[in-house]
């Protein structure tokens, strides 16, 4: 269970049995204690560490733009939550915002759903070549995408789709990212055989089986591969940047890109943009993480 | 009758020896594989011997090796950029994945342990991985900012009392981070590490599936923290380490945003990633055959190294059930 605490505190209380004497059980609780506290004080350092740039970002996005520049220093005095509203009106940043949500919900409900159904096909199904394939898939997954960057451009920009949400949309439909398949695999693999039979013997049909049987009893993966995904299309950059030049179509991320670029002298308003972009998957984080952290742990290794 | 029916159970028999329900649940992705990877790759490798600037078909004209050629070539008719960008691209990778794969290994044994609270500890870590993106690129601009930067506030007094004792000379600033060439890449292998949560949960679930029994054991012997660490622990996790050095290294060779966003591959193309360079050579000036030449380039780069880890690790990797 524990690597390094109760293990070395168990082995040094049975030893403090040994020489009998409560006095040896006490010192050993103490040194628990100690140890304990030494852990809590590292792991809050660290946490302050790794949460210091988004604060510092929140600090400076309600600074007045004199101060940022004129007193750079970890406190605020008098916060100009206007900076906030400043911003949001700069640029339609809530046209960027209402474009991501539509990429993203259009393109997690296709990941979600072709991903579901070829794990299904490679856990729970026969078909000839099944372990090929399984292997094909296995090497996509290290494939670097940067290789199709160009082939699929030149393909998508012959069926007329530059300018549109289709090359966002419609590969996560057809597979979209193979991890997500793998997770699934793994999760459906580990269903025990009776879950079906019942189903299959009142002669219900593979996709009932699997829409029926399967998929509600999916939730953590389902959880999982949504909230992912949706967090991976709302970050994506290099292909938004790739395929769409309309201004009026960017979703956030770009959207961000034009505040940087447009920044001047008005970092302030850009870091409030930019708590403003981030804390959406900040909530869905800290809503799901308990369902993400034990579906990534369920399926997690051992192939 | 019995004939059209004989017929149609023998079609569905062989229907489902071939398994064509597996094949229709698989499909999405089978379509997706030909049409998404299988077709693109090959027109990229055909695309890497011409040149063409992607307006007409017409235009395309084959060239042979001449743009792999040209890429390596190391005289003067050579392209030096590409060098720079594979210099600056395997200095990233060689430095961020073993770094950040120590640094999570640490997280993650710190992180195993039954204390109160320990979950919340785990979402901090773990959280910039999940939500680092283009917003939090802007707020790392904001933290490596010589003048006002955070980086630059903490450790500026530092240099301030130095320079009055007289360790460094008067005036002495500290670094311009993104903005300094020596500095840069070390800034985003910094970023690089902060992000590093997604192999941390990955150790995490290694470190869950060690055998108890293996510690108490080791107990027995009497081994104490470093030595249980380093006869138990580390060698049960060495699948988990070889998974994520191998996600480590071709993630990192693919490293775009950060230089795109924050240095634009300055100052001096010091961060000129490869994948910049890429992106520069097809979308920028429209080379679309020598990009894809890179793209391969790239791909046969990535691909020697995960085999060098592969076949490294018959040695250092430890496998259930080996007779080694």
């Amino acid at each position: 269970m524990s690597v390094f605490a109760t293990d070395s505190v168990s082995r040094d209380t049975r030893r403090a049995a040994l020489r009998s004497g409560l006095g040896h059980a006490k010192h050993a609780r103490m040194r628990r204690c100690l140890w304990n506290a030494l852990m809590y004080a590292l792991l809050i350092g660290l946490s302050v560490i790794f949460l210091f740039p988004i604060l510092w970002a929140v600090v400076g996005s309600v600074r007045p733009l004199k101060e940022v520049y004129e007193f750079p220093s970890l406190f605020v005095d008098d916060p100009q939550w206007s900076n906030y509203s400043k911003a949001m009106n700069k640029l339609p940043f809530f046209r960027f915002i209402l474009n991501t949500v539509v990429i993203c919900v259009a393109s997690v409900t296709g990941q979600v759903l072709s991903a579901a159904m070829a794990g299904y096909a490679f856990a729970r199904l026969k078909w000839r070549g099944r372990d090929v394939w399984f292997i094909v898939l296995l090497a996509t997954m290290m494939l670097p995408l940067q290789v199709l960057l160009i082939p699929r451009y030149i393909e998508f920009k012959y069926l007329g789709w530059i300018n549109t949400y289709k090359p966002l949309i419609v590969p996560e439909w057809l597979g979209g990212a193979v991890f997500f398949i793998f997770l699934f695999r793994q999760f459906f693999k580990g269903v025990p055989r009776g879950m079906e039979e019942a189903a299959r013997i009142d002669g219900a049909s593979e996709w009932q089986i699997f829409w029926s049987v399967f998929l509600p009893n999916a939730k953590p993966v389902l959880m999982t591969v949504g909230v992912l995904s949706f967090i991976g299309q709302w970050k994506e950059f290099m292909r938004p940047l790739i395929y769409l030049s309309d201004f009026e179509s960017f979703p956030i991320s770009l959207g961000l890109q034009m505040y940087n670029t447009l920044e001047g002298s008005w970092i302030n308003q850009l870091l409030a943009a930019s708590v403003v972009a981030l804390s959406p998957l900040v909530l869905l984080f800290v809503i799901a993480q308990r369902f993400l952290v034990k579906g990534l742990l369920l399926t997690g290794d051992k192939g | 009758m019995s004939i059209v029916a004989r017929n149609n159970s023998h079609w569905r028999k062989r229907m489902s020896r071939f398994g064509l329900t597996g094949y229709l649940f698989a499909s999405p992705w089978l379509v997706g594989f030909f049409l998404l990877v299988a077709f693109p790759m090959a027109a990229s490798l055909l695309l890497s011997f011409t040149e063409w600037n992607g307006i007409s078909l017409s235009q395309i004209r084959w060239v042979g090796l001449e743009n792999y050629t040209n890429a390596l070539r190391l005289d003067e008719r050579g392209d030096d950029l590409v060098y720079t960008a594979l210099w600056n691209t395997l200095v990233y990778s060689f430095v961020s994945v073993p770094l950040g794969l120590m640094v999570a290994l640490m997280l993650a044994v710190l992180l195993n342990q039954s204390l109160r609270g320990i979950a919340l500890f785990r979402t901090v870590f773990y959280m910039p991985h999940v939500i680092g993106g283009i917003a939090t690129i802007m707020m790392w601009l904001f933290v490596f900012n010589p003048d006002v930067g955070l980086l630059n506030i903490v450790i500026r007094p530092f240099y301030d009392a130095l320079a009055a004792v007289g360790v460094l000379r008067e005036g002495a600033s500290p670094p311009a981070w993104i903005y300094d060439s020596a500095w840069s890449k070390p800034s985003l292998i910094l970023m690089a590490v902060w992000g590093v949560g997604g192999a941390m949960l990955i150790f995490l679930a290694g470190l869950q599936n060690v055998p108890d029994q293996l510690y108490e054991a080791a107990d027995i012997d009497g081994a104490g923290l470093w030595g249980k660490f380093r006869n138990v622990t580390l060698p049960q996790l060495t699948p988990t380490i070889f998974f994520n050095l191998v996600m480590g290294v071709i993630g990192s060779f693919q490293v775009f945003n950060e230089a795109y966003i924050m240095t634009g591959g300055g100052p001096d193309n010091s961060t000129l990633f490869f994948v910049l360079y890429l992106y520069r050579q097809a979308f920028e000036q429209f080379n679309l055959g020598y990009a894809s030449a890179l793209a391969w380039i790239l791909f046969v780069i990535i691909l020697a190294f995960t085999l060098v880890i592969l076949r490294s690790s018959k040695v250092w990797v430890y496998y259930e059930g080996d007779p080694a």
